[in-house]
């Protein structure tokens, strides 16, 4: 027997016991898709939330089309752009060589889910840099730094801190959208759930996933919170 | 391209008057939603700031759950579960009948149940914005508790709510997509159905999103519009409202 099928063994549910190890499969890929795409957005949010403050009009006007329109429209509407519509690109994607990213459902997801939590993550990313006070930077060049220094050394720092609350926030709205990949064939631990629901009709295993969905969320939010406090710890007023 | 043209326009092989259909019921499961959510998360925010531990515990366990929950797990999980629960009651009544929730329902309470876990803070933040001199005047003034509330908290609350409840209203907009999985026909429905039948992911996928945009940019103009209107007290000085 194996070990993800103990907790159902001990519990006496059945349904747990036969589908336990597709639910644990299930959790190990939606912890995957939410930390890469998570990830991926972030690295891509700070370059894109600077062009968006200090590149040329014609690219400020695009990134802001980029963000207005994966702000206004469900993730679940980008997810099925991509799957259904990149995806039925075939002869093309064969030619370049690329159809095993366009077939996999998983990699899918993570296009879809990467440009949706970009577009959040850098608009996250532009607030905290425009929270950050003028006369910092003003005294910044006033000193005689150079626009790299003030930016890195000074600006970017003060962001980052402001920034963390929400970047929290986004990562558990990541974690609770990663469910979508279930409707695009995904078996991530929502879609190994709905196979067990579809092959037992037993709704106490939708409970299941609820429970380890809310602990995943709960760590998730603990553990940011912890990472906050000790990063801001030098602003906390000492009783 | 013509193709394009004739496969949106509103004649009998054209899905323009389908998508239309499928963007007003969007439309109204989010409208519909919108005062049961808030008045449920009200009424959880007060359940926060009550005196009695067993409220303070229960607003506290209900919003961990419905923040923490994808809501496409509490869309099934109402979905079917309100299907079992009463064919359960049914049988224990020893009736002979079948039971199927509407899918209209069923999106709308569950998707009631996570804006007012959302909103519940928004409240809650703008509670803590109100100063409490603003009470204790009222009650030194001889108002009642529900003139309080009607005449000096809420005015206020609403206020400073605005802002983040705009935010609740713009994430439902676009949650409401979910209900197409429990073939409720709205946009999206409509869109996978257009999918199937004529194969051009791009045209119907992009119309829905367009759909969609369309409604989150109105309603962008619309809150902006609301926030300057509810903040016309406070323009700064020498600004015209």
């Amino acid at each position: 027997m194996n070990w993800c099928s103990l907790p159902g063994y001990w519990m006496g549910f059945e349904v747990l016991e036969r589908y336990g190890c597709r639910l644990a499969d299930g959790f190990l890929i939606t912890l995957q898709l939410v930390g890469w795409s998570f990830c991926l957005g972030l690295l891509f949010s700070l370059p894109l939330a600077l062009m968006r403050l200090k590149a040329p009009l014609p690219v400020r006007a695009l990134l802001v089309g980029y963000m207005t329109v994966f702000r206004g429209t469900p993730l679940l509407v980008q997810l099925f752009l991509v799957y259904y519509g990149l995806g039925s690109l075939r002869p093309f994607w064969q030619e370049m060589n690329l159809w095993w990213f366009f077939r996999d459902p998983l990699y899918c997801c993570l296009f879809a889910f990467t440009l949706n939590t970009a577009a959040y993550q850098a608009e996250i990313m532009r607030g905290a840099l425009q929270a950050v006070p003028r006369g910092l930077s003003e005294a910044g060049r006033a000193l005689g730094l150079s626009k790299g220094v003030i930016l890195f050394k000074i600006e970017l720092p003060q962001a980052l801190m402001i920034a963390l609350r929400p970047l929290g926030n986004e990562l558990i709205i990541m974690v609770k959208a990663s469910a979508l990949g279930s409707l695009v064939t995904l078996y991530d631990l929502m879609g190994a759930t709905k196979f067990a629901f579809a092959r037992s009709f037993d709704l106490a295993i939708y409970l299941v996933a609820a429970v380890v969905y809310l602990a995943l969320v709960e760590a998730i939010r603990r553990l940011w919170a912890v990472g906050e406090r000790y990063l801001t710890r030098h602003l906390v007023a000492r009783a | 391209m013509s193709d394009w043209v004739a496969l949106l326009s509103f004649g009998p092989d054209g899905w323009g008057l389908a998508l239309l259909q499928g963007a007003w019921i969007t439309l109204s499961v989010a409208v519909v939603t919108l005062p049961f959510g808030l008045a449920l998360g009200l009424a959880v925010a007060l359940a926060f700031r009550s005196s009695s531990p067993f409220w303070r515990t229960a607003a506290t366990l209900y919003t961990t759950v419905f923040r923490g929950l994808p809501e496409l797990l509490t869309l099934y999980i109402i979905y079917f579960g309100i299907q079992l629960l009463v064919e359960h009651l049914i049988k224990l009544a020893g009736l002979q009948s079948q039971f199927s929730i509407s899918p209209f329902l069923a999106g709308v309470v569950a998707l009631g149940l996570v804006l007012a876990a959302f909103s519940a803070e928004v409240w809650l933040g703008a509670f803590n914005a109100l100063h409490k001199g603003q009470v204790e005047g009222a009650s030194a003034l001889g108002l009642g508790r529900f003139q309080t509330f009607r005449h000096i908290v809420w005015p206020q609350l609403l206020r400073a709510a605005l802002p983040g409840l705009g935010n609740n209203w713009m994430v439902l907009l676009k949650e409401t997509s979910l209900v197409s999985v429990i073939t409720l026909q709205d946009t999206m429905f409509i869109a996978t159905r257009a999918n199937v039948v004529t194969k051009e992911p791009f045209l119907f996928f992009g119309a829905a999103a367009s759909i969609y945009l369309f409604f989150s940019i109105v309603s962008s103009i619309g809150l902006w519009a609301l926030e300057r209107r509810s903040a016309r007290g406070f323009a700064p000085v020498g600004r015209q409202a």
